[in-house]
């Protein structure tokens, strides 16, 4: 067992060494450009491009017209709202989205409110799930858009997302779902979940950084998108840009092998995550677990540890790789507003780690890291006035703090 | 965000954690922060009756690794300290011995609060006794 240990697969995968051995060729000898139509070398390129389309497709139910690719899923997702917003401007200009969504969602609906569109940010409910009553309240008849993440990068939370498409649809309005931490883990549909747009990521699921894709669906409703990009009219006028062939058949990969084997992965990964959950519950007090587990991704552990500050704990344990909601944690000294949103209290959203488990974690290492974050938990507990005054009997909540 | 060795150093062999008993006369009990805040320092000092040095002196923090770090240099370096002298420390002091960088200056502004805060509870203490000794 190899230190530092990997457990911050929602921030990025290593890349599988099946998936860089197919990207090699397109390096250096099957280096064409797709869009060379003239020649074997462009001809290879795009047999290769075609391929990964189709593998793509396949793991999400669509057919490989649907796919477009794109630098990443902020991209897929900046390429969604404002290629629906722009296109359907005529028809309304209002969007829904949700308070917890990835900031390459919520900064673009900020960007289109500066633009003169509406944008309603919906909160959760506790257990991070949206309330679909409240969702059909905020649609109104300028309504073009509803965009919900399928599943929570830092809760692993899963969405209704089969019932706000069909939600979506018997009103007429479009449904982009930021896929990017789904695709792959869990079986995902766009037919079976109602889906027009969704954004797909590949060095989430073990493909190279760089590299995305926009799911845009063309049969009822057909969805038309205005580009983002202005160029050469690639992938059928949407997005103009030479294609990145070796990061598009790395991506073509990640996704046939998640296909092959996501069932067998996801329950393997459950095992391990319900394993470290119920060590942390048993041998320490004091624990939460933030989000429902019913209703979340196999890999994902997001847990606050009372008393105890995020940032201390990550240095405690320095030779595992997680992350905090912790306000320490963040260039910008706030707290996760995700946590926030869920009205998860500051003061256990600073006490909140992510773990995110993935193909190449063991048995051994959950073991491992279970063991640490106790023992560190322990000792930080010793240091926190904290936990102290908690055993003592004091209502932490009605102390009056003199806040510097 | 790599740490500077002196806050590892802290961090991995905190000085001086514990409580003193906040009842003894002698105690002065600084508590600064917030739970919301993600920062939160108990510093006691124990003074000499008969000297005014800070003979002991004990933290618990809740917050992170620069946090700790700069409660425990506290702790270190009230001790033989007078009251006064305790007071002139400031929290660039701290800043210059840990190598905080400037988002985790606000660490030891809060630990030089709570030097002040121990303090002031321990005057406040000691005012306290007064009239009673005097009317012994």
């Amino acid at each position: 067992m190899k230190t530092p240990i990997y457990f911050d697969n929602h921030a990025t995968t290593p890349t599988d060494p099946r998936v860089v051995d197919a990207m090699l060729p397109y390096f250096t000898t099957k280096f064409g450009n797709a869009a060379s139509r003239n020649h074997s070398f462009g001809w290879e390129a795009e047999k290769a491009v075609d391929d990964a389309r189709k593998k793509i497709a396949d793991l999400i139910g669509a057919t490989p017209k649907e796919i477009v690719f794109t630098s990443g899923a902020t991209e897929s997702d900046n390429l969604a709202i404002k290629g629906v917003a722009e296109m359907y401007a005529e028809k309304g200009n209002h969007i829904i989205t949700a308070a917890t969504e990835h900031k390459a969602v919520l900064d673009t609906c900020k960007k289109l409110e500066k633009h003169g569109y509406r944008v309603t940010y919906l909160p959760l409910k506790a257990d991070g799930l949206v309330d679909l009553d409240m969702l059909r309240e905020s649609i109104t008849d300028k309504t073009i858009l509803i965009t919900l993440m399928y599943a929570n990068n830092e809760i692993g939370v899963i969405q209704p997302v089969a019932e706000i498409g069909k939600l979506a649809h018997e009103k007429g309005i479009l449904f982009h779902t930021d896929g990017v931490q789904a695709v792959g883990k869990v079986p995902v549909n766009v037919i079976k979940d109602n889906i027009d747009l969704m954004s797909i990521s590949a060095h989430k699921i073990y493909g190279p950084k760089g590299v995305g894709a926009l799911y845009v669906r063309r049969k009822s409703p057909r969805v038309q998108i205005t580009a983002q990009m202005d160029g050469g009219g690639h992938e059928r006028g949407m997005r103009s840009g030479t294609l990145n062939v070796p990061g598009i058949v790395g991506l073509g990969e990640a996704c046939a092998i998640c296909n092959r084997e996501m069932a067998e992965e996801g329950k393997r990964l459950g095992y391990l995550r319900d394993k470290l959950k119920n060590r942390l519950e048993t041998e320490l007090d004091e624990v939460f677990i933030n989000g429902s587990m019913e209703h979340r991704l196999p890999n994902n552990l997001n847990i606050s540890f009372a008393y105890v500050e995020g940032e201390s704990l990550l240095m405690g344990i320095n030779d595992v790789a997680v992350s905090s909601g912790s306000a320490c944690t963040s260039a910008t000294l706030e707290p996760s507003y995700v946590l926030k949103a869920l009205g998860v209290g500051d003061d256990l959203a600073h006490t909140s780690i992510r773990f995110g488990l993935g193909r190449f974690n063991t048995e051994e290492e959950v073991d491992y890291v279970a063991n640490r974050v106790i023992e560190v938990v322990r000792k930080l507990r010793e240091l926190s006035p904290l936990y102290e005054m908690a055993k003592e009997g004091v209502d932490l909540s009605k102390v009056q703090w003199a806040a510097e | 965000m790599a740490y500077s060795d002196k806050v590892l150093d802290h961090y991995n062999h905190p000085r001086n954690v514990g409580s003193l008993d906040k009842n003894d006369p002698n105690v002065g009990t600084g508590m600064v922060g917030a739970p919301e805040c993600g920062d939160v320092m108990k510093l006691q000092v124990k003074v000499d009756e008969a000297t005014g040095v800070i003979a002991e002196a004990k933290f618990k923090t809740f917050g992170c690794g620069s946090a700790i770090a700069s409660s425990s240099l506290a702790t270190e370096w009230l001790k033989g300290k007078t009251v006064d002298e305790a007071l002139a420390i400031k929290n660039t002091d701290i800043v210059n011995e840990l190598s905080l960088p400037p988002v985790k200056i606000h660490c030891s502004v809060l630990a030089e609060d709570a030097i002040k805060a121990a303090i002031s509870d321990y005057k406040k203490k000691q005012d306290q006794k007064k009239p009673v000794e005097a009317r012994a």
